[in-house]
């Protein structure tokens, strides 16, 4: 529905009562004076993104990228790539100076290759002002040393996700938000039977969402500010040790456990709470057998632990403009354009809380008041988290990601095989290897 | 009477070739012709990557940034990286287990193969599908049969009452490296017992009636004619078995990843974890190359160490 949408009705109805309810209406803007970016003639744009949740997103989003073409004579080709293939073509298109203008990657990716990209301060102060700031998550992927290098799109999160009958069942209404009622719970869903379940094996997506979780609720980190690695602290080695406690309380398996492993088991009913995108409430939802459960579904926040924000750093989509585009303008110009409400709400809505903004006046969009179960993604990017916090972000943060440094550290504990201290010392051996040349 | 006719004169002089058949006719030249298409393939597809795979194992490049020349220093912390030991003991003995298993029982099965059954051809297709189906699917297929939730060896085992729990096949490190091997030799059974096949069909039904007449038991038979004439053919398939078998990536891939904490990764599943998604190039080139001396060895060993020909012929060696 959402791809008729078009100029002529965008601007006729000022921004308002679009397809997908009422795009941009509740939108609150404040004056800013657009950077001059004066389009290069006869433009021709290729951008890279990676593929949608939902068909309604690359139908709007290559709506607007048509309906920018039309305005200013000039040519925009998107191309959907798969999620594994987005961080090699960015390489590779670095590397050799050729291939796309734009591309939409995900989190560290433009800080890789930040000589290699357009600074795009001016841009991002004029989305700021407008639209009310940008999130903590986005300044932290979007920023590096105080200036910007690329746009954020927006980010997906992964809070809890449980069973409201079965935590009833159990005595609780909610997930508690401090460790020992967290610990409580879980000790009482298994004595119930109806165990809670994290993945600890080699997951990149959940995996690292519960071992960074677990290490940063207790106060730890994988480095410092300075980006020095902190892994082996006494704060980590409360989480490990808190984690001795946790783990027997799981489903059986968890360690073997990949991606996809904790929604086959919670829409199998094995498990009763587990953290995860909100993929797996969707699948659940358009599903008429597992309907039921997405009904007795609810997802809240991870518990805060000993912070005051939730420990969880969302997968963020981070737009960057490649030096070797011919076309810079109308390449920031076009993403410029994708951020403005007319553009932005209705693409926001197209994805119905698979993405959350990273600008502050979309949290009024309508998308996050159809379906009250999906307003807890509304906030992931104020949690100011990042893979590699709290270091900067560079080529040892996303190794040390991609490596399952932290992930590895909790199994090795859970399953026995090491003490936190030798778990932590391990760990530390491994990042220092990742960071030994920062940047 | 004179010789009336004179001799004829031989005018057609052999006419000099040309530049060119003169070029061909030579034969040094052909050589060079005819070699540089394969020598240019095996240039551009063998020797460079393998060796820019090597020249990368001593540079510090990563995914995204150009690497400098840092000698072996890839290779010091690999040397003291437990993870990469553990990957090296686990290939060896996962090379090791899994070859015996698929030797005694590829050997097995091919002697009763070459049993006279009812739908010999039947049986030996289907004994290969093992082989055929791409190691993905049934990498796959045994993902989900070794699934700490959904194993239908659990459910059967619970359903006939045998177990209360599902069966912990790759939750922990030991019986992972196990159910590995076991998927490993149902797939590489069907290499063996057909190539074993066809050595056996070679051996001569005479020299079995021979030991016949002489009396000799099914054991000395096996021990002394089947065996031994079997020899050359065991020793090819079993240097390719080994080079396989050490290689192996997809199957545990596919369904441990490596894990649970890194007990069953191989020399290459952590070449390609630290070279493709850890970004780390030149250490992934660098785990890969150590593969080299293992792989050397083995095929050294058993090709010279079973291709005697002394023990080939039945005979003891000197």
């Amino acid at each position: 529905m959402a791809h008729l949408i078009t100029r002529r009705t965008a601007l006729a109805l000022g921004g308002s009562a679009l397809v997908a309810g009422t795009a941009g209406a509740q939108i609150q803007t404040q004056p800013a004076t657009p950077p001059n970016l004066p389009i290069e003639r006869g433009a021709t744009l290729r951008m890279l993104r990676p593929v949608r949740f939902v068909q309604p997103d690359q139908d709007v989003w290559n709506a607007n990228c048509q309906r920018f073409a039309q305005q200013h004579g000039i040519e925009v080709r998107v191309d959907f790539v798969g999620w594994e293939d987005i961080t090699q073509q960015t390489a590779v298109t670095a590397n050799t100076n050729a291939g796309p203008d734009i591309i939409i990657g995900f989190n560290a990716g433009p800080h890789l290759f930040a000589e290699k990209i357009h600074d795009m301060t001016d841009v991002a102060d004029y989305l700021g002002t407008k639209y009310g700031g940008w999130r903590p998550l986005a300044q932290a992927y979007g920023r590096r040393q105080n200036r910007w290098i690329a746009l954020p799109f927006g980010a997906s999160g992964g809070p809890a996700i449980w069973r409201t009958s079965t935590l009833r069942e159990a005595g609780f209404d909610s997930v508690p938000d401090d460790h020992a009622g967290f610990l409580r719970l879980c000790q009482a869903l298994r004595r119930i039977n109806k165990p809670a379940g994290f993945a600890l094996g080699n997951a990149v997506g959940d995996g690292n969402a519960f071992a960074e979780w677990l290490i940063w609720s207790h106060g730890g980190s994988l480095t410092d500010e300075q980006g020095n690695v902190s892994i082996n602290s006494r704060e980590t080695i409360n989480a490990l040790n808190y984690l001795r406690e946790l783990y027997p309380t799981f489903v059986q398996g968890t360690l073997a456990w990949g991606d996809i492993s904790n929604n086959r088991a919670y829409s199998a009913g094995e498990c009763h709470l587990t953290q995860n995108g909100v993929s797996l409430y969707f699948s659940m939802l358009n599903d008429p057998a597992l309907r039921p459960i997405a009904e007795d579904t609810q997802m809240t926040p991870m518990p805060k632990g000993l912070l005051n924000a939730v420990p969880n750093a969302g997968l963020t989509l981070n737009a960057m403009v490649f030096r070797h585009s011919r076309f810079p303008n109308a390449a920031k110009a076009l993403l410029t354009y994708l951020m403005e409400a007319e553009q932005y709400d209705p693409w926001l809505q197209a994805n119905i809380g698979y993405w959350s903004q990273p600008l502050n006046a979309y949290a009024a969009s309508a998308t996050w008041t159809r379906d009250p179960k999906i307003a807890v993604f509304r906030d992931t990017m104020n949690n100011p988290f990042w893979n590699g916090y709290k270091g900067p972000i560079t080529e040892g943060s996303v190794a040390a990601t991609a490596d399952y440094v932290l992930v590895q550290m909790c199994a090795a504990v859970a399953s026995g095989q090491a003490t936190p201290q030798a778990a932590a010392a391990e760990a530390e051996r491994r990042a220092t290897r990742y960071f030994r040349r920062r940047g | 009477m004179s010789t009336a006719t004179a001799a004829p004169v031989w005018t057609k002089v052999r006419q000099q070739p040309g530049a060119l058949a003169r070029l061909f006719d030579n034969k040094a030249f052909l050589i060079v012709v005819c070699l540089l298409p394969a020598v240019g393939l095996l240039l551009t597809f063998l020797t460079y990557p393998l060796g820019l795979g090597v020249y990368l194992a001593f540079t510090d490049q990563t995914i995204g940034r150009r690497g400098i020349w840092i000698g072996i220093e890839n290779f010091e912390f690999l040397a003291e990286d437990p993870i990469f030991w553990n990957a090296v003991f686990y290939s060896v003995f996962y090379t090791a287990v899994a070859t015996v298993g698929k030797f005694a029982l590829g050997l097995w099965l091919a002697l009763l193969l070459n049993q006279h059954l009812p739908m010999k051809s039947l049986l030996r297709a289907i004994i290969l599908l093992p082989w055929i189906v791409p190691t993905v699917l049934s990498a796959i297929a045994f993902w989900w049969i070794y699934d700490p939730q959904f194993s239908i060896i659990s459910w059967m085992l619970i359903e006939l009452g045998l177990r209360e729990t599902n069966v912990d096949f790759i939750n922990t490190a030991w019986p992972a490296r196990w159910s590995l091997i076991a998927a490993n030799i149902w797939r590489g059974i069907p290499f063996v017992a057909i190539s074993l096949l066809a050595g056996l069909q070679t051996i001569s039904p005479s020299l079995y009636e021979a030991a016949l007449l002489d009396g000799a038991t099914p054991w000395q038979r096996f021990r002394h004619i089947t065996f031994p004439m079997l020899m050359p053919i065991l020793a090819i398939v079993m240097t390719f078995s080994i080079i396989f078998t050490f290689t192996d990536f997809q199957l545990v891939y596919s369904i441990t990843r490596g894990g649970p904490v890194n007990s069953t990764h191989l020399m290459a599943t952590l070449a390609f974890q630290r070279g493709i998604p850890g970004g780390q190039l030149g250490e992934g080139a660098a785990i890969a190359v150590a593969m080299i001396p293992f792989l050397v060895f083995a095929t050294l060993f058993s090709y010279f160490a079973l291709a005697r020909r002394k023990w080939q012929q039945g005979e003891s060696n000197d």
